[in-house]
């Protein structure tokens, strides 16, 4: 057998933090930055007699989670407790959702190379998070702040076949929950947190595998080499006649290869039982149809309408589309200049740089969308060459100046007057008799050396046009 | 008479008269709990006179000094539910229902005995000991609220709060002699109860008139945003709308022979449905096929919820953990089995333990979902008897006040004296235990149950027996 014989089949539960601004269960705050055990209340660290209360908001983020995600929602779900001791979670069970989930079968959409890949989703539903344990040599200590965070437990089908498909899907479900703002979707940070479920299988055997799950990988890229490695790993277990077991495996990125966590031999009972402090939740189809309003176009949606809206290539799109804002950005311009494709180049390009370089989100971008479409106009009307605009793209983003008050100040506008510029090429012609005759003699390639003398003469402002026009007909001796 | 005889609202007689002050209430209660505490071991704590002027000084029980089981929360106030667990916990918030009664200007006298986390029938369980029936001290108090009734017929205090998961205020009230009213699921907040069995679980008031119960019941009640299992509802004047009425079908369970009673606990509910019939009273007999499986179906669901309330008692954050100074824990089950091992008395153990089993894979349907199945089917049987009648009479057990130590050491014995309370807390419908005036040799009380939200029935029903010397509350001298 040769590993082209076998199948990969992933299956990825993405937990998602939402963005409410207090917790699941109770009214304490959900931010990020308090010190530790400070945003606590009788509720989240489980005292006697107390009891959880649900936050409105996180049904709604939810349910307009679920909308973009083209999740069925269910009107009526449950919560469910689901039982087991660690110290960081205070009531020895999490209020998580069973067998009624919020959001049922749904459908995620993206491009893997020039194909459209579709992952189908079982389900997600609303849990809250526990504390977190830090460990100091023989001390544990716990943070609570994080005990009763709202998540939302997205669930793929074990649809994905490869590695890449798998990275791109997170990052997809990802953007999606970005858009819709229901989630700041931080790897790093833990605000989406990813748990892989691998297994490999013979090419054509409908039965599954033994499914090994990957815990926490905290970046799409270590997500591609995880399962890349347990892929090769699994293959040689099978190919080595060694048994695969069902357990829990680490992802170590130092080293590149999954570890074992814990065996899952002994399957966990977790004692699932529907919450009697809490009802069942209860959704008014009104409610639903309200959210489907205030859903956003989603990511790979943008991405298929710029392709063929705008006649960008796919790479292009799914640059521009992989944050709203970025999107909100491009589209903004495209309604001054009308130009979507130097509208896109100059995104991508010199807006993505210098975001990059001085390490700003685009909503603090000094140069509004209004002005880059300005930009673009005084490009596309011939009032500067491409070359100029560079530069006064960089004035702009010192000094905030519109395109237009940069060009007249500096006097940087193209000269169009072919007299001039006929002076200039004449000027360079008669400086430069040897390459003239060469190029005469048939080495036409060194035309570009001619243009490129004539716009330093010119300072650059000599329109790229007409020089080359007027340069043809002297060199070509009419 | 003595002001330890006194009902809440004579005591509100006096005070308004200038009679006797608040303080002068509260000292004489004082004084009556040092005298008899020590014989029955009601309360667990005894609380001052308040330093801070309490809030409702114009209250309606402005002044009347209550006893709270020590189940509920209380601020700044020790608060065990009985437990070694929770043996030096002191909450930071206090209980909705007791906040509602401090608000018309209650006085917190003390915190009550009970059976450990409210498990058992008899006030046995208890970290602190049990209680002793203020009728007669070798006899138990009944359970779990038994600190709540002993107190309120020793006058001790002249109402006091229990809690009813299954008969747990009823079952002690009709041994002690009191009145006690379990509300409709959902009509008292559970906020700052400590939770038994949650689909169970609900508080109410112990007194020795009528008019008490019907005036804590009004204040006690009420919808609270911090428990998702209260509801919202306007009438809630039972005090203000009581009136003697006895223009009630009353149905009687059909073939409750098939129950292994006491005799004498059958002949004085046969006297006392005699007695109705003699003041022509409406009788009807109903059916209730699934009687036989109360005791199963309840005990299946709150030992379920109750192992997984009782989880949090880790010794992590707050109550009990094993001493580890001298040898720390080798390992995190160690920490857990051995400081969890030591918190909790043998009853409630046993339902973790059974709870546990009872929820896990491969376990799940056949116990705790089928139990879920009969306690809906049980449901309709109530609801269809409910078409006939207004009010189902029953005795509140087939068992009477026992011997302390008779009983506890086969569980399922215990488990057989709830049989009649539970119909109630699986059907989340209000019931009252009413002391007959008969002369038994221990008090008997008699259960009526009424529809959902008809407490107002209860009660009207309740002022007429009493009016009519059908049921009696009297204290008990004890010394």
């Amino acid at each position: 057998m040769s590993y082209s014989d076998y199948e990969l089949v992933v299956g990825l539960e993405i937990h998602a933090q939402l963005t409410t601004k207090s917790k699941l269960f109770s009214p304490v705050s959900t931010e990020f930055e308090a010190g530790d055990n400070e945003n606590i209340s009788e509720v989240c660290v489980g005292l006697p007699g107390t009891l959880p209360v649900l936050n409105k908001a996180v049904v709604d983020q939810a349910v307009r989670a679920g909308i973009a995600l083209s999740c069925q929602i269910n009107t009526r779900s449950q919560f469910s407790r689901k039982q087991y001791f660690y110290p960081d979670l205070s009531k020895g069970y999490q209020i998580s959702q069973f067998d009624k989930p919020v959001c049922g079968e749904g459908l995620v959409s993206f491009f893997v190379g020039s194909e459209l890949k579709k992952v189908r989703i079982e389900r997600a539903h609303i849990e809250e998070d526990a504390g977190k344990s830090t460990h100091h040599g023989t001390h544990t200590y716990i943070n609570y702040n994080r005990a009763g965070m709202p998540l939302l437990e997205i669930v793929s089908a074990p649809d994905i076949r490869s590695a890449k498909e798998a990275a791109e899907y997170a990052r997809t479900v990802r953007n999606i929950l970005r858009y819709q703002g229901v989630c700041d979707g931080n790897l790093e940070e833990g605000s989406l947190r990813c748990d892989c479920n691998i297994s490999i299988r013979k090419k054509g055997d409908p039965k599954l595998g033994t499914k090994v799950e990957l815990k926490n990988i905290n970046s799409f890229r270590f997500i591609e080499k995880a399962i890349d490695y347990e892929y090769q790993r699994q293959i040689d277990c099978k190919e080595s006649q060694q048994t695969i077991y069902q357990e829990t495996r680490l992802y170590d990125s130092t080293k590149n290869v999954t570890v074992s966590m814990r065996s899952k031999e002994e399957a966990d009972d977790y004692r699932y039982f529907p919450d009697p402090d809490l009802l069942d939740l209860q959704i008014e189809e009104s409610f639903i149809e309200e959210r489907k309003k205030l859903t956003f176009e989603g990511p790979v949606q943008r991405q298929q309408r710029y392709m063929q809206e705008y006649s960008l290539n796919q790479e292009e799109a799914y640059l521009l589309t992989q944050e709203r804002d970025h999107a909100d950005y491009f589209e903004s311009v495209v309604d001054v200049c009308k130009n979507p494709k130097l509208s896109c180049n100059w995104i991508s390009g010199e807006i993505f740089r210098m975001l990059n370089e001085e390490k700003v989100e685009i909503a603090e971008c000094p140069i509004k969308p209004q002005s880059l479409g300005g930009l673009i106009n005084q490009i596309s009307k011939g009032v500067i060459s491409g070359k100029i605009a560079k530069d006064v793209f960089t004035k702009m983003w010192e000094s905030g100046d519109e395109a237009e008050v940069i060009i007249e100040k500096q006097g940087l506008k193209q000269v169009s007057d072919s007299g001039a510029i006929e002076a200039w090429v004449d000027e360079v012609l008669s400086k430069n008799p040897e390459n003239v005759s060469e190029y005469k003699s048939g080495k036409t390639k060194i035309f570009g050396f001619f243009v490129g003398q004539v716009m330093k003469l010119s300072k650059g402002q000599a329109s790229p046009d007409l020089v080359n026009k007027l340069l043809k007909e002297k060199l070509n001796g009419e | 008479m003595e002001i330890y005889q006194l009902s809440a609202q004579q005591i509100l007689e006096r005070i308004a008269k200038k009679e006797v002050s608040k303080e002068e209430v509260f000292d004489s209660y004082k004084k009556r709990i040092e005298k008899i505490n020590p014989q029955i071991n009601a309360f667990i704590s005894v609380s001052d006179y308040p330093q801070e002027k309490a809030r409702g000084d114009e209250g309606r029980l402005s002044g009347v000094p209550i006893g709270v089981k020590d189940l509920f929360c209380t601020k700044g106030i020790r608060t065990t539910a009985a437990s070694k667990a929770l043996e030096n916990f002191v909450p930071p918030y206090t209980a909705t229902v007791v906040k509602n009664l401090l608000n018309e200007g209650a006085i917190i006298s003390g915190k009550l005995n009970m059976d450990e986390f409210a498990m058992g029938s008899s006030n046995e369980n208890s970290f602190f000991g049990a209680v002793k029936n203020p009728a007669d001290l070798e006899y138990v108090a009944g359970g779990s609220s038994g600190g709540s009734a002993a107190a309120v017929a020793a006058g001790l205090c002249p109402i006091s709060l229990g809690s009813d998961t299954g008969g747990s205020i009823r079952l002690p009230a009709s041994y002690c002699g009191v009145m006690g009213l379990k509300p409709t699921y959902g009509r008292m907040s559970r906020y700052g109860m400590i939770s038994y069995a949650s689909s169970l679980d609900q508080a109410g008031p112990l007194a020795r008139s009528i008019e008490d119960l019907a005036l804590a019941t009004e204040i006690m009640s009420g919808f609270d945003g911090k428990d998702s299992t209260s509801f919202k509802s306007e009438e809630k004047a039972f005090y203000q709308k009581l009136k003697a009425d006895s223009q009630f079908k009353v149905g009687v369970i059909k073939g409750l022979d098939r129950l292994n009673f006491d005799p004498a606990i059958k002949t004085a509910y046969e006297e006392f449905v005699e007695e109705l019939r003699a003041k022509k009273i409406e009788i009807e007999s109903i059916e209730l096929s699934s009687l036989e499986h109360t005791v199963s179906i309840y005990y299946l669901i709150a030992m379920s919820e109750a192992s997984s309330n009782l989880s949090r008692y880790d010794g992590v954050r707050f109550g009990y953990r094993h001493d580890f100074s001298k040898e720390p824990p080798g390992s995190l089950e160690e920490f857990y089995s051995k400081t969890r091992g030591e918190a909790f008395g043998k009853e409630v153990k046993r339902r973790i333990l059974l709870g546990s089993y009872a929820l896990s894979a491969g376990y799940f349907d056949q116990f705790y979902q089928k139990a879920s199945l009969l306690r809906r089917k049980l449901s309709l049987e109530i609801e269809e008897a409910f078409k006939k009648v207004d009010l189902i009479l029953s005795p509140v057990s087939t068992v009477g006040a026992f011997k302390i130590g008779e009983r506890n050491k086969d569980p399922l014995k215990m488990y057989e004296t709830d049989q009649l309370t539970t119909l109630a807390n699986l059907t989340g419908t209000p019931a009252v235990s009413y002391p007959l005036s008969q002369k038994t040799k221990l008090p008997v009380g008699i259960q009526f149950i009424a529809p959902h939200f008809r407490e107002q029935s209860l009660l009207d029903f309740g002022l007429y027996l009493q009016n009519e010397g059908l049921i009696r509350s009297e204290v008990q001298d004890v010394l």
